[in-house]
Order: structure tokens, then sequence, then C-alpha cells
């Protein structure tokens, strides 16, 4: 090795950062393409978060629309599959079976963004609650129809298969990589980095955005402006919504091409904590969710391929499960620590009470 | 004597329109959560290939629902069993709501009790049970009681959302759990992971074939909890911080503090429902070790609208359901998730109830068909700019 680097690493205390940062730069390069993966469904369901939070509407129910998505997707792909084909020379491995899912699981996710919507902004419930009930109720129904499905029906609904770019390209040096980790993915998981520019452009730079995050901080000013809060407030919480239902579908027909109970498995939650982190933003929560993910790899990666040196020494004295719990708890310490106090939209949560006129 | 009997009905009307007032809309929900559950039974048949077509099944399945978990003392014994930890689960989430906060980390403080409760339930296995058993409890309460102290302690310092937190500790909690069933306390050599016995420090049977202490512990907490949010000074604050923390700041109260206290006490609570199931039901612990009473909790804390008088009869209702799954996925095929379907939609119309009632009304008045003196007059219009 570099003798150079040898003594960078032999300074104490802080040649342990840079052996991690070094041990960093040789381990994420390789699995970044399955980084971006698992940060894809977080990301979709942080993006979710912020345009439902952005206009005023707290939005827990993420885990509960991913979930009936992802088990709307499957359903329908296994129920067409056998009648419409699985075989495609398309690009991806789209097939008309795999629209109509997808298309369905997004109809879903805008079925269900639509309840809490409603039981938010018009019922004026307390939007946690109505969330919650969203939760369960997506956890419930799709096990139960899981449990009854399941024995006889195929276990695959078929799903899109990921672009693989030219070799030439991902191997270029220092950055064919990135390359990789953004094309190398199916049509879903590319489409994120996409949909968080688009968004981050839309919400800071054009009307829509400027009203949503308007009727977020003060929504009666807005309303005296001319802008119709409630019903921007619903179309907010439907597209976001969908989103969510992305997220779904990259679970069951892009990721996998199964569905299991539960299998969201808490991803709608850290969604919202990447919100957070992200601070609102589009851009931002892409970055925490990516950030997430990645300390979710490196924890894996540790379990069977240790860093050496004294950094090595180190990470092997610690128990195996502190590396699975290492993004949880770099979540906690950011949020807690680093990040500071988030402070979230004014009106984030609170139903909007029209003034009362004689109309 | 005329005037005292006037008053004896007087009063008995008023306890009648109260628990109509309570009452009608939680009995109504849950009549119409069943009227959906039959809907969705039925609604599946005919997605079962092969199947004829059974419209009788919804009632077939209620039944053995009900037989289940009130059908024989067994049955009875054990939904007071699955009662138990949906009751200290359910205390620990409404006490985060009266203090304004939403504790999703039930989950997390039960998985800590039933770990810290296993841990000194070993040490002091040996120990005569009056001892062992309080030290073993003790240890469960404090366990959960420490990690439903670090999100308060977050969100008092620095902010950090308690729905966040809360979230990864439940994440954090399985894999102290892992470790210390696989490392630490694990038997050695043992073919699958497994702590010791707790030995000693088993809460003894009271009745039938399972009914254990814990239930008693439980049913204790209920009067603590009530005693302490009605009735001391701490209550009173615990429950100002949560109706309005700048209020409760003016009045010289330390909000902060507050919230410390309260997500501490929650965690307390789910610790030791955690450390019921231990020490009444497992006795040892594995590494799948899993619970489904966080989210079940807060179902019951609504329910209950976070009362811990009404926790209770929402912590049974919905033990209960769970008692009585098993006998309805045996008898009738009915996947014992339709519990869950049943609890989203009682929650469903107990949000919604109210609120459609009122839309109803409105419309019913914008119609004329109700007296113009029933809806709040109208307010000043102002010129439109």
């Amino acid at each position: 090795m570099d003798p150079f680097i040898n003594g960078l690493y032999g300074i104490p205390i802080l040649g342990l950062v840079f052996q991690l940062v070094g041990y960093i730069i040789m381990v994420v390069p390789p699995i970044a393409p399955l980084i971006m993966r698992a940060g894809a469904p977080l990301a979709l369901g942080a993006l979710c978060g912020v345009m439902c939070e952005r206009s005023g509407v707290v939005n827990i129910a993420i885990e509960g629309t991913m979930l009936a998505s992802a088990f709307t997707g499957w359903a329908v792909g296994v129920a067409l599959g056998p009648y419409l084909g699985q075989t495609s020379s398309l690009p991806f491995g789209i097939t008309p079976t795999l629209l109509i899912a997808l298309a369905a699981a997004l109809l879903m996710a805008l079925l269900i963004s639509g309840v809490h919507a409603w039981l938010s902004i018009a019922v004026k419930a307390d939007q946690i609650i109505s969330g919650t009930i969203i939760n369960i109720a997506a956890f419930g129904l799709t096990g139960y129809l899981n449990t009854i499905i399941s024995p006889f029906s195929p276990t695959s609904g078929g799903s899109f298969a990921a672009f693989v770019p030219p070799k030439a390209i991902t191997d270029t040096p220092v950055v064919g990589w990135i390359v990789a980790m953004f094309l190398n993915q199916g049509p879903i998981a590319m489409s994120v980095i996409v949909l968080a520019v688009v968004l981050q452009i839309l919400l800071f730079r054009s009307r829509w955005g400027l009203r949503t995050r308007a009727v977020g901080e003060h929504p009666r000013a807005v309303e005296t402006a001319g802008v119709d809060v409630i019903r921007l407030r619903y179309r907010n919480v439907m597209a976001g919504g969908i989103l969510a239902g992305l997220a779904g579908a990259f679970l069951s027909m892009e990721a996998t091409n199964q569905f299991q109970a539960g299998m969201s498995g808490g991803r709608g939650f850290i969604a919202l904590a990447a919100m957070i982190l992200g601070r609102w933003t589009p851009i931002g929560a892409f970055g925490a969710a990516i950030l997430f993910s990645t300390f979710a790899a490196l924890g894996q990666v540790i379990g069977f391929n240790p860093p050496t040196g004294s950094l090595g020494d180190l990470v092997t004295q610690l128990p195996r499960q502190t590396w699975d719990a290492l993004p949880y708890l770099v979540t906690i310490i950011i949020l807690a620590g680093v990040v500071g106090r988030s402070i979230p939209p004014a009106a984030d949560g609170q139903p909007y009470e029209r003034e009362q006129t004689t109309a | 004597m005329t005037g005292k009997s006037r008053s004896l009905r007087d009063a008995v009307t008023r306890i009648a329109r109260q628990a109509w007032l309570v009452g009608a809309l939680p009995v109504v929900s849950i009549v119409a959560a069943l009227v959906v559950g039959a809907v969705v039974i039925l609604a599946s048949e005919l997605l079962l290939p092969d199947h004829a077509f059974d419209p009788t099944l919804p009632i077939a399945s209620y039944l053995a629902l009900l037989d289940g978990s009130f059908g024989h003392e067994a049955a009875i014994v054990n939904t007071l069993v699955s009662t138990t930890p949906l009751l200290l689960g359910g205390l620990a989430v409404a006490v985060g709501f009266k203090a304004g906060l939403f504790n999703i980390g039930a989950g997390g403080q039960f998985v800590m009790g039933a770990l810290g409760a296993v841990a000194v339930g070993v040490a002091v296995s040996d120990a005569p049970p009056p001892i062992a058993i309080p030290i073993a409890l003790a240890g469960g309460m404090l366990a959960g009681a420490a990690w439903g102290f670090i999100p308060g302690f977050l969100k008092a310092i620095s902010g950090a959302h308690e729905v966040v937190t809360t979230i990864m500790l439940n994440y954090v909690a399985g894999f102290v759990l892992t470790w210390a069933v696989t490392g630490p306390l694990g038997v050695p050599q043992s073919p699958s992971p497994v702590t010791y016995a707790v030995g000693n420090a088993a809460y003894p049977i009271l009745i039938g074939r399972n009914g254990h202490l814990g239930i008693l512990v439980a049913a204790a907490a209920v009067v603590v909890m009530w005693w302490l949010l009605y009735r001391t000074t701490l209550g009173f604050e615990i429950r100002t911080v949560g109706a309005n923390a700048d209020a409760a700041r003016y009045a010289g109260m330390r909000p902060r503090l507050l919230i410390i206290l309260a997500m501490t006490m929650a965690g307390l609570l789910a610790g030791t429902a955690g450390a019921g199931v231990i020490l009444g039901i497992n006795h040892q612990m594995n590494s799948t070790f899993t619970t489904t009473v966080g989210f079940d909790s807060i179902a019951v804390a609504l329910v209950a609208r976070s009362n811990p008088l009404g926790v209770p009869f929402a912590a049974l209702l919905f033990g209960a359901m769970r008692a009585g799954s098993g006998l309805m996925q045996i008898r009738a095929g009915i996947p014992v998730e339709l519990i869950d379907v049943i609890q989203a939609t009682i929650l469903l119309f107990l949000v919604a109830g109210p609120a459609v009632q009122r839309l109803f009304r409105l419309t019913a008045a914008r119609g004329g068909l109700v007296s113009p003196g029933s809806v709040e007059p109208p307010a000043p219009v102002e010129a439109p700019g």
C-alpha cells in the first residue's frame, strides 16, 4: 500500500477516521446500485411525505399505502398473467400485464390517499389517527387476502427488469459506479432521482409550489388571496399518495416479483424520518433516504467483509447486531443532534376551517 | 321523600343519558365494523376456486370467534391473558396522548421490558418467589422505562420528533433482543438461540390453566394511572402540557420535564406488559420473540379515547378478538388478519361517525329540513376585495 496512506492510517484516533473513509471508498462503489435499489422506496415514500406535509397534511399512512399498492400490483399481475402472458421483448421486461398491474397499484394508492385526505381535510379527524387506521386496515386486508389467495395462485406476478448499462461506461474509473448506481436499475428506481429533482424545482419555482408552501404555512392568508385551500390539499395528498403507491409497486413488481404479508416492513415510517432529515425538501429527502440505505448496506458489508487494520480490530469487537442497527441509530443521532431542531411547516397537521360566509 | 326519589330518578336518567352518549358511538361502531367484516368474508368467498358460496359463513365465523373468546372457562381465561398486554400497552399509548405525544414505540418498550424481565428473572430464578417475582418485574419495568426515556429526552433537548425516534428504537430493540439471546443471555450450545428459564420468578397461575398474576398487575395499573392522571398535580400538569404546552409554560410548569416523565411512564407501562408475557407465559425468551402489541395498543388507546378507565374495555374487546381468532381460523377457515380489518373499521367509524353526523345535519340545515335556530348564525360577510 501507498506509504502516504499508511502514514495517514497510523495517526492515533484521526487515523481511524481516515481508515473509515478509505473503507467506505473501497466497499461502497461496487454496491452502489444495490444502495439505490434499497433507497428507492424510502425516497418515494419521503417524497410523498413532502407533498402532503408541505401543504399541511401529516401522512403517516405512507406505510399502509405502500403495502396496499404492493399487494394490488402483485394480485393483478397474478390474475392477468395467465391471460396476457408474461414474456416480453420490450426494454425493462415490460408486458401489458405489468403495465395494467402498475396502473392498478397506483389507482389503489390514489384511493387510499383519497380516504386519508377525506378523513383529514373534510372530516377534520386527527391526521395521525387517520393514518393509523389506514395502516392497520392495509396490514389486515392485504394479510387476509394474501392468506386466502396464495395457496392456489402462482407466487410470481411478474416484475420489471433492470436496465444494464454498457460495461464500457460502468467500468470507467472514478465516475463509472455513479452511472451504474442510477442507470443499472428498473424503471421505478431509475425514475426516483428524476422525480426528486422535478419536485424540487416545482416546489420552489412554480406557482403550484408557492401555493403549496404557503398553504402549509398560513392557509388563511392563501385563501384570502383566492386559492382554494381544501382543493389544493386534496390534490397534494392524492398526488403524493401515487408516489407512495409507486414505492409499493417497486417492492412487489421490481425489487421482487411476489408479495409477502407486511412486506413494506416499516419503510413508510423510515421514509417519514428521511423527510424530516431532509427538512421537507424533495432533494433533501432523497439524500436522506440514500444515506439511510447506504448505512444499511454498510452494516451488512461489515458483517462479512470487515475492514482491516486497527479499525477492523475495533469493529470486530462489537456485536454484529450493532451494524444491523446502524441505519436506525444514525437516523436518531442525526435527527437529535446534527440536524438540530427541524421545523415543520407551520400549519402541518391542522385541519383547515374555512371562514363562515352566508354562501 | 318525593324530592329524594325524583332526584334519584334524575340521577338515573342522567347516568343513562351519559352512558348513551359515551357508549352509543363505540357500540354502533363495533356493530358496523362486524358488518363490514362480514362483507369482507363474503367477498373473499368469491375469490376461492371450487368453493360453494355459503352466505352464512360470516355468522359461523363470528360464532366461532365468540366461542373461542367467551365460550367456556378456558376461553375466558385465554381472553383475559391476551387482554393483559393490550391493556398495559393501551395505557402506555394513552399516557403519551395525554401529554400530547404519539408513542409508536410501545412495541420496542414491550420487547425491552421482556428482555429486562428475562435477564433479571434468570439471575434470581433460585430465590424464593416473593422476592424473585418483584425483582424480575422491576427489571422489566426499568428496561421499558429506559427505552421510553430516550425518545422523551431527545424530544425535550433537541425537539427530535417522537414518532420517528420511537419507530427507530422499535427496530433497535429488535436487534438488542437478537444480540442478547444469541450472546450474553443465551444458553451455550443450544440448538436454537434461547435464554434460560426464569424459574421462581415466574408469575403464579391464579385461575384456569394459564391465568397468571399479570392480569392483576394490569388491573392495578389501571387504577394507578387513573389516580395519577386525574387526582395528582403531576397528572394535571401532564394533561395541561398535552392540551396546550405554551399555556402550561406560562403557568409555570416545565413542559420538557413533563414530556420526559410521560414518555418514561409510557415505557414503564409497556415494559410491564413485556415482563408479564415473559414471567406469565413464555418463562424464557427465544430470538424470534415478536409482538403486535405496539400497534394494537394504539388502537386500544384510540378506542378508549385515552381514558385510563376506558382502556380495559377496549383492551378486552381486542383481547377477546385475538383470543378467539384462532378458533375462527380453524373452524371457519377465516384468516386471523380479519381481526385487524375489524379493528381498523371500528376506529374508522369512531373517528368518522360524529363528523358524518355533523355533515348530514349541516346539509339538512341548508336544505331547510332543520329549524334555522339549530345552526350557527351566519358570520358577517366581508366585501370581497
